[in-house]
């Protein structure tokens, strides 16, 4: 059933494009592992690092635009379930250290000793179990999501009011974050990590075991999302993103829309943060600052909202040029962020794939003319 | 409003209602009664409140006075558009709105009456019985040629068209009709009213229209708006004799 389900969603397109999304996360890997660092198919590790860190960021995306391209809810704060996926991982990972921190503390942390804990706080215990995390990691964001989706929804916040609280919404986040007592790193969060599920985490086959999972997670958002959009809930969600009110109307519950992909989404963007804190080795509440939320909302406009490949195109496309206008013109990187904005709201309304569709249209229209 | 709901026979029961914005009473102490298999057409000059009576009906306007009962015993002042289109209260808005991004066989299956809820949805695909009433609703509004364009490439006209099928398609027990003829040809009109007289046969109605010969051709009691009051009622021809409704409508 829940075969029948996934399937049913995907046009050719999509799975092939999900195919593409296979092929890139089991092929790099491969000859990372099998190649000797001298052949020129040889994949350095670095470059394993930097893609898998695009895999999560396009998996957010997705989850970006399957709130904002489909349902019209423009959240600039899902880099907080991003982040807080990430710490749910960062806390399993710091429990790994064990007695091979720098104190030699075989229960707390590091930074807890540092701070003069005298014993685990409440909300740590279970993270040494990754059958634990592994779920907190979908049920942290998720739960959030349902506590302001509810009461927002609910209460028909909507458009810039509602794009205003998820921005207040990451930002108290990162506030909180910050502070020591929090018990989760303050300012400086989480590293040092060792090892996750008994593998060291530094170790090439790790690695690349970690990247593939990025690009499985993706490809797996991928048909969930192909498959929400595809149904006839997806109908309804696109018809409240265009006349909510006329739904209304017509006898639809919305909130109960909206709540279902803002969940959806959530948690998608908490199982990607997941995913990158092993391997950026890090996780801090810089995590959480706003700017972070609204560069995801960028990639998805890039890439096309309202499509499925479009987000994942945008989070690549920009994450591509930002790292390497960080490296070769570091001053120059903000202002060609602000530029590509104001570019693509003037230029590209429809995003990258939506110039294929343009495209399209306009051939169609030299065709029909001309048989005219 | 804390009166208890009271028992009537009519389908639709307004009494007393009274709407304000920001002092101004786009309704004033408004009463109305439409009984079952009942058609009514309800005329009035621009602003008469309109539109406003309903916004009231279907809970997108909360009356600050008044008591507006469907079906005898549901207060509508206290559901909201959801529930009151659930009940069985259907809308066509003066405005045609439809959904622009979906086709026009999914614009109908999205009004369809039955499921609505978002997790049925997910799994569930149009039933055979379903299809079966597309197609039929399709063959009334004559759009079955065009089932498969997006609504956004549809001429004013078709639109409208298409909002009276995705009405048809909720089946409801009562359709309001917020002028449906507006920017039609000639011809398109008497055929809106043909079908209107169709769908009446099985449906109660309420048509708010300007157009007069589009009034005549449905024939039905007429319901004289003015200022959020009721000036007249009676057929046509009774109410375009009353001095009151030809002084509204010639002496502005
Ligand atoms: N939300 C609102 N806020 C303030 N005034 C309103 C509001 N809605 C309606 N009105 C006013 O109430 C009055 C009645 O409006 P309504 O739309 O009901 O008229 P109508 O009879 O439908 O007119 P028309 O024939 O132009 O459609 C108008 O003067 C209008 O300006
Ligand atoms: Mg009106």
């Amino acid at each position: 059933m829940i075969q029948r389900f996934l399937w049913r969603g995907l046009d050719t397109k999509l799975r092939l494009f999900i195919g593409l999304v296979l092929l890139v996360g089991i092929v790099p890997p491969l000859l990372n592992l099998l190649m000797p660092p001298g052949s020129p198919f040889y994949v350095p590790a670095w470059m394993l690092q930097l893609v898998g860190k695009y895999l999560c960021y396009a998996s957010l995306a997705l989850a970006v635009d399957l709130v904002w391209g489909y349902c019209g809810i423009l959240s600039l704060g899902h880099a907080a379930f991003f982040a807080l996926g990430g710490y749910c991982m960062g806390m399993y990972l710091m429990r790994q250290i064990g007695s091979r921190g720098v104190y030699g503390n075989p229960v707390l942390p590091d930074f807890m000793v540092f701070l003069n804990y005298k014993e685990l706080p409440w909300f740590w215990h279970g993270f040494d179990h990754f059958w634990f995390a592994a779920p907190m990691i979908v049920i942290v964001p998720s739960v959030l999501a349902l506590a302001l989706g509810w009461f927002a929804f609910r209460s028909r916040v909507t458009g810039v009011y509602l794009s205003i609280i998820t921005q207040a919404m990451t930002f108290a986040l990162l506030l909180a974050f910050f502070r020591n007592d929090m018990g989760l790193g303050g300012n400086n969060g989480m590293t040092d990590f060792k090892d996750i599920l008994g593998f060291p985490v530094q170790a090439d086959g790790t690695r690349a075991t970690l990247y593939f999972a990025s690009a499985l997670a993706l490809a797996l958002f991928l048909m969930i999302a192909g498959a929400v959009v595809g149904s006839r809930f997806g109908k309804a969600l696109t018809a409240v993103r265009d006349a909510e009110s006329r739904m209304r109307f017509l006898g639809y519950r919305v909130e109960g829309y909206k709540l279902f992909v803002f969940v959806l989404s959530a948690a998608m963007a908490g199982i990607a943060g997941a995913l990158y804190v092993p391997q950026v080795g890090i996780i801090n509440p810089s995590e959480f600052s706003p700017g972070n939320s609204i560069e995801a909302v960028l990639w998805v406009a890039v890439g096309g909202r309202g499509t499925l490949i479009g987000p994942v195109i945008g989070a690549f496309i920009v994450n591509w040029t930002k790292t390497y206008l960080t490296g070769a013109l570091p001053e120059v990187w903000l202002f060609a962020l602000g530029g590509l904005f104001v570019a693509v709201t003037l230029f590209l309304p429809r995003g990258i794939v939506g110039l294929w569709g343009q495209y399209k249209a306009r051939q169609e229209r030299t065709k029909r003319t001309a048989t005219a | 409003m804390t009166s208890p709901v009271k028992s009537t026979s009519a389908l639709l029961y307004l009494s007393g209602v009274t709407v304000s914005f920001d002092g101004f009473k786009a309704l004033n102490n408004l009463s109305l009664l439409v009984e079952p298999g009942e058609m009514r057409a309800i005329i009035g000059p621009n602003g008469a409140g309109k539109t406003t009576m309903m916004d009231v009906i279907t809970g997108k306007t909360r009356p600050d006075e008044g008591e507006v009962v469907f079906d005898g015993q549901a207060d509508l002042t206290k559901l909201d558009e959801a529930d009151i289109a659930t009940l069985g209260i259907g809308r066509k808005f003066q405005k045609p709105t439809v959904f622009e991004n979906h086709t026009v066989r999914d614009n109908l299956l999205l009004a369809l009456a039955g499921q609505r809820s978002w997790y049925r949805l997910l799994l569930a695909a149009p039933t055979k019985a379903e299809n079966d009433r597309l197609d039929e609703i399709l063959t009334v509004i004559r759009m079955g040629p065009q089932q498969h364009m997006l609504a956004a490439r549809l001429s004013h006209g078709q639109k409208q068209w298409l909002e009276i099928g995705m009405l048809l398609a909720q089946d409801p027990k009562l359709l309001l009709v917020d002028e449906p003829v507006a920017g039609m040809t000639d011809v398109e009109t008497e055929t809106t009213a043909a079908v209107l007289r169709e769908i009446n046969k099985s449906h109660s109605v309420v048509v708010v229209e300007h157009d007069m010969s589009f009034v005549r051709a449905l024939g039905v009691k007429v319901t004289v708006l003015h200022e959020g009051s009721m000036l007249a009622e009676g057929s046509l021809d009774q109410v375009s004799a009353d001095p009151r409704v030809v002084e509204v409508y010639l002496g502005r």
